[in-house]
């Protein structure tokens, strides 16, 4: 075992960051407990291949240049076969690999197994958009993780495959519908990093964007406080253009007048509309209820019946903000209208 | 029946005399060739249909590669681009690469190597080819009828509830399993039944090895792949709900059945390049090649160890750490003979005597991309780091080093290296080194900018990507179009070759195997006399004659067979 | 291209890129193994869902293979096997020019996979007048009031949950005995011909038919992919078999030439071992 920790200090010596923070030519900053040991194998497994590469570029040309046809000269003869020569090539690339497995191996279980204490957080992806459920029940469209502390994340998806991947703490797991999968980590730097989706799951696959906000010891717990109280804090409006941002409705409804997957949603409350079983209503809050709860009852027309429900995923004080939110350029626009 | 050995000009056994009537000038008209049995025309209609599939797949690529020059939108929309990235994969993956090397080349030299008239089931040969075209008929139509979204992979559960045309496409692909599964079966017969006398299993070239192992794959996987795409054509109409969790099935056994044919399908890939290679480096060291039993086991190990490793695809599907380990332990298997087989063909290099002629020029790019290629499979295949590099741009750079610097390449210098048979024309050495050059230094550009953006996190069938890759994608797109350039300049000679090429004699390399033993082009009925194997790598056997600026046997006497020996 | 004949000892025609006969022959003959492992690997695919979906729910397939009638699968296996004999027949009579023979061989070797499809129709026919079919089209018609099956799994479309959820009258259906908190009230097999099929239910255990478990779908989204996958099978050997049908009555065989019967009979008895690994797999579960 010691042969291992003494080739790890020397190739450690030889990694290519000099400052882990950083990030290095070929790796971004390292932030979680296990980046420095993913780099580490990744920097080995680059020396292995540089060296090997380098031998058979070079050993490539040297030959070209020596052996290179001249003038009335043929081959040498040499033997076409040689069993010591390839018995020695043979087994070096087999010790290489299986040394390399190891520590890959190695490196994968401590990634899949999360410490007892982890703090746990739900997470749910749906095109497009990730949703992050804290467990005083608050949800938000961002990861806030407080630093030095084991997170657990536990997953699901509301439709397609997606995966969760934060490139700054190496983790990375296919988020999957009917199932949960899990995936943890431990930050260790305060600051903001990208959190994509790696799993291709459609039109706004490049835009199911998320930031890892890692908050400096103390600072989350007052962070998840003050967020949680949103609905307290502000006012229904803003409320309810949070949650509208938070919960994955500007995927399919835009607030500036285009049609998207849905309806827009700029200024549709009083809104007359022709439905696809041929009738007319007019949007009130009854409908917008209907909608989020029950979307395939009363589909507008020229739309497909896609929208999910949010049955049991908003609750009903939420509910009333978004309607109050959607009501808002209406009675603005009522009070200015003569 | 063997005929009395005679010939003009004084050479017994082969014709040197590039003769007017000859395969190509055999029967004329379209439904000549539509019609044909003959494997080499059969060989040639396969290499017009599979470049044009490579140059539509190649079109597309440089749409997505133009569209990735700025982050946010800049000539397509995000739709129009993950359309475009599916059909990228699926043409040049389904139309392209898995047909490729053995449909063509393999088609065309294979009755040849082995001194036969034709493959065993010439029917079944014409029925793949037309399997062929109406499979990538129905694959591109459901390009005119709103193409597909869902990546070459078709994923579920997004590609059983998207909208766009996945059943035309699955069932496109359906019936170009179809012609994979004959070619192969056919070249599996006529290895097995067709070899010519003295041309035991270890005296026949690499070449027919490599194919012959590509043929057991082919044989075995592809049937899988068929069963996969018949289950989600199922799953779209009739709701049959294997994959769909809300009806108690499960998506990733579809990963698990579609990777149980894709990864084997890689190695469909990359063998027949292999055994191109040893062909390549050979001739053009002027040397037998070094350690034949080891890559000739080396391709069926390959073959067959192919089968094992499919979830090194699947590593962050949520499969257990036991699955993860087992695959990733097989994985690194696979990688030896590959590894193995490079360091033959540097060998096989040492004190020979080395031209630097187009085919050798291919190969020696074949064993600095591959070099890459196979390497950066290391990463790949080692869990910690996979998870970190998994879907993203290093995966897709590490693929294209192995199918383009790979295949492609190898496939590039067999078809210089056989292009004198084909059509007994000689090509343009100086524009050829040109475009191998251009294609080099373009490949390079293109892809290695992409290993170092996936390490940074860059994930793959991105439309958007943040401002810091910007420079990356900028480069990787020049490179591309330097890339393009280079393939248009082979098109230019190799065509004009065609009309106004030099006359090639038979043997235009001093190649030892027996296709170099008819003329170039060969008769319809590929030869005169019926001959015996040697070694087919017996390349002292030959010697250069200035007259016919081609090499000649130095006893032609040594591959016919003698009345007495008729089987 | 003319085609040059070697008309050999026994009066078989050889292609010509062939050296003689039995070259024609044994490439023909391995061409023909090599098709059937593609066509094992084909079917592979479907038996490994199998096998992936019984692990992990086998309550699921204890459940659902009650509902097919093991006579009639019997029924289906002895036909194919006699189908077997009658092709293996064939090609005995075709390699001694024994036309007549041959003719009738074929003749009856499609009429027992008429047969077949006979009996799977039936099988069919009832399961479809039962909602039994695949997930997406899984609506199970029970018998009356206070039926015991439990519900879907959530998810399957609305309409297939309140299907599932709701009383729904019954059509006419041979008596069961009645439901019970923990019985199910759909008919347990399939309706035939009378005296095949069995009225009365088999209990799975001491209290009767055990309650129908959740994603009772998934058996028979598996039956109908295999059945009829395989259905599709014999449709293609029945095709086979009536070219060859054409091919004696133009004289074909005459001279004794059995190969193309061979290869038929080949394909025809993998065909039949398949038949006869679903009937073990989806019939005979307990």
């Amino acid at each position: 075992m010691t042969e291992i920790h003494l080739a790890q200090l020397l190739f450690a010596r030889t990694a290519l960051a000099p400052d882990p923070a950083d990030g290095s030519f070929w790796m971004p900053p390292q932030v979680s407990t296990i980046a420095h040991s993913v780099d580490w194998l990744f920097n080995f497994i680059l020396a292995i291949s540089v060296f090997f590469f380098v031998l058979i570029v070079v050993v490539m040309v040297v030959f070209v240049l020596k052996y290179r046809r001249r003038e009335g000269q043929t081959a040498e003869s040499s033997p076409s076969h040689n069993t010591a020569l390839e018995v020695t090539w043979t087994v070096i690339p087999v010790l290489l690999v299986i040394v390399i497995f190891f520590f890959g191996f190695k490196g994968f279980l401590d990634m899949a197994t999360p410490p007892a204490n982890a703090y746990e957080i739900m997470v749910e992806g749906q095109k497009w958009k990730w949703s992050f459920t804290y467990p005083n029940g608050y949800v938000d469209e961002n990861l806030h993780v407080p630093v030095d502390r084991p997170i657990q994340l536990v997953m699901s998806s509301a439709d397609v495959i997606h995966s969760l991947y934060v490139p700054a703490f190496r983790i990375k797991m296919d988020v999957v519908p009917g199932r949960y999968s899990k995936a943890w980590f431990e930050a260790t730097q305060p600051g903001e990093y990208d959190l994509f989706c790696a799993e291709y799951c459609g039109t706004g696959h490049s835009t199911m964007l998320a930031h890892v906000v890692v908050h400096p010891p103390g600072e989350f717990e007052t962070w998840l406080d003050k967020a949680s109280d949103f609905l307290a804090t502000m006012s229904p409006v803003d409320a309810g253009r949070k949650l509208f941002q938070a919960r994955g409705c500007t995927q399919c409804h835009s607030m500036d007048g285009s049609a998207k997957t849905g309806p827009t949603l700029l200024n549709v409350f009083g809104r007359r509309e022709k439905l696809s079983n041929g009738t007319t209503i007019t949007v009130d809050e009854n409908y917008i209820r209907e909608s989020i709860l029950e979307p395939a009852a009363q589909v507008v027309a020229g739309f497909e019946p896609v929208m999910p429900t949010f049955q049991g995923r908003l609750k009903d004080q939420e509910i009333m903000a978004i309607i109050a939110y959607l009501k808002a350029p209406a009675e603005a626009s009522k009070g200015s209208s003569s | 029946m063997a005929e009395a050995i005679s010939a003009p000009g004084g050479g017994a056994g082969v014709d040197h005399t590039a003769s007017d009537d000859n395969y190509l000038t055999h029967g004329k008209g379209i439904l000549s060739w539509l019609f044909t049995l003959d494997h080499k025309r059969i060989g040639v209609m396969y290499l017009v249909a599979i470049l044009s599939s490579f140059f539509l797949g190649g079109v597309f690529a440089l749409v997505l590669r133009t569209e990735l020059l700025t982050p946010g939108q800049t000539i397509i929309t995000a739709d129009s681009y993950n359309k475009m990235f599916t059909l990228h994969g699926a043409v040049m993956i389904f139309l392209f690469i898995i047909p490729g090397i053995p449909a063509t080349l393999g088609n065309f030299v294979l009755p040849l190597m082995l001194g036969a008239k034709d493959v065993a089931l010439p029917r079944l040969n014409l029925a793949s080819f037309w399997l062929w075209l109406t499979g990538a008929t129905v694959a591109v139509a459901s390009i005119i009828i709103g193409a597909v979204d869902t990546g070459w992979t078709f994923y579920t559960p997004y590609s059983t509830t998207t909208g766009t045309a996945v059943i035309p496409m699955t069932l496109g692909v359906f019936i170009l399993g179809f012609s994979s599964i004959f070619t192969g079966l056919n070249f599996i017969v006529t290895i097995h039944k067709m070899r010519p006398e003295g041309m035991t299993w270890f005296r026949m070239p690499l070449f027919l090895w490599g194919i012959y192992a590509t043929a057991i794959i082919q044989v075995l996987a592809t049937p899988v792949l068929g069963i996969t795409l018949l289950l989600l054509v199922a799953e779209r109409t009739l709701g049959v709900g294997i994959f769909d969790p809300a009806l108690g099935g499960d998506p990733i056994l579809y990963q698990h059945f579609f990777w149980f044919y894709s990864h084997p399908a890689v190695y469909i890939m990359i063998l027949p390049a292999m055994a191109i290679m040893s062909e390549l480096v050979s001739v053009f060291s002027g040397k037998h090649i070094f350690g034949y039993k080891f890559i000739a086991w080396s391709s069926i190990a390959i073959a067959l160890l192919s089968f094992l490793v499919w979830g090194h695809h699947m590593f962050t599907s949520g499969q257990s750490g036991l699955t993860n380990m087992i695959f990733s332990a097989l994985t690194f298997s696979v990688a030896i003979p590959s590894a193995v087989k490079v360091f033959n063909w540097l060998a096989t290099m040492y004190k020979g005597s080395i031209r630097l002629a187009a085919p050798m020029l291919y190969a020696l790019s074949f064993l600095f991309l591959f070099a890459i290629g196979g390497l950066t499979g290391l990463f790949l295949g080692s869990l910690a780091t996979d998870i970190h590099l998994h879907d993203t741009y290093f995966v897709v750079a590490h693929f294209h080093y192995v199918m383009f610097g790979g295949t492609v390449i190898a496939f590039l210098g067999g078809i210089h290296y056989w292009w004198p048979k084909m059509f007994g024309r000689m090509y343009s050495e100086r524009w050829a080194q040109l475009s191998a050059l251009l294609i080099f230094v373009g490949f390079n550009l293109t892809f290695f900018t992409q290993f170092v953006m996936g390490s940074h996190g860059m994930p793959r069938r991105y439309y958007n990507y943040l401002e810091r890759f910007t420079a990356y994608h900028q480069a990787s797109t020049v490179g591309s179009y330097i890339l393009a350039l280079g393939f248009f300049v082979m098109a230019g000679y190799l065509l004009h070759s065609l009309v106004a090429g030099e006359r090639a004699p038979a043997n235009p390399w001093g190649g030892a195997t027996l296709e170099w033993e008819t003329s170039s082009p060969p008769p319809y009925y590929n030869f005169k006399h019926d001959l015996r194997a040697g070694d087919p790598y017996d390349l002292d056997a030959l010697r250069w004659d200035p007259e016919i600026k081609g090499y000649v046997r130095k006893d032609p006497g040594s591959v016919l067979l003698s009345p007495g020996e008729a089987s | 291209m003319s085609e040059h004949d070697h008309a050999s000892v026994d009066g078989l025609a050889v292609d010509h890129h062939f050296e003689n006969a039995d070259q024609q022959y044994q490439s023909a003959k391995l061409g023909m193994w090599i098709f059937l492992a593609t066509e094992i690997l084909f079917f592979g695919g479907l038996i490994v869902a199998y096998t992936v979906y019984r692990a992990n729910h086998p309550e699921v397939f204890v459940f659902g293979h009650h509902f097919l009638d093991k006579n009639l699968g019997a029924l289906n296996t002895v036909i194919l096997i006699c189908s077997s004999l009658t092709a293996a027949w064939a090609v005995r009579a075709a390699q001694l020019k024994q036309i007549g023979m041959l003719k009738l061989m074929i003749l009856l070797t499609m009429l027992c996979a008429f047969g077949f499809l006979g009996v799977k129709g039936v099988e069919y026919h009832s399961k479809w007048k039962h909602g039994l079919l695949w997930a997406g089209s899984y609506h199970p018609h029970e018998e009356h009031e206070g039926s015991a099956v439990r519900e879907n799994a959530e998810g399957v479309g609305e309409e297939a949950a309140a299907t599932s959820a709701a009383v729904k009258q019954m059509e006419a259906a041979p008596p069961t005995a009645p439901a019970g908190p923990d019985r199910s009230a759909i008919p347990p097999a399939a309706e035939g011909p009378a005296g095949l099929a069995e009225p009365v239910v088999e209990p799975v255990d001491e209290h009767g038919f055990a309650a129908e478990p959740a994603n009772a779908q998934i058996y028979f989204s598996i039956y109908f992919l295999l059945t009829g996958l395989h259905g599709i099978h014999v449709l293609g050997g029945i095709g086979a078999f009536a070219w060859l049908l054409m091919c004696a009555y133009r004289g074909f065989f005459d001279s004794g030439h059995f190969t193309r019967v061979d290869m038929v009979a080949l394909y025809w008895h993998l065909v039949d071992l398949i038949w006869i690994y679903l009937f073990l797999l989806l019939y005979l579960i307990d």
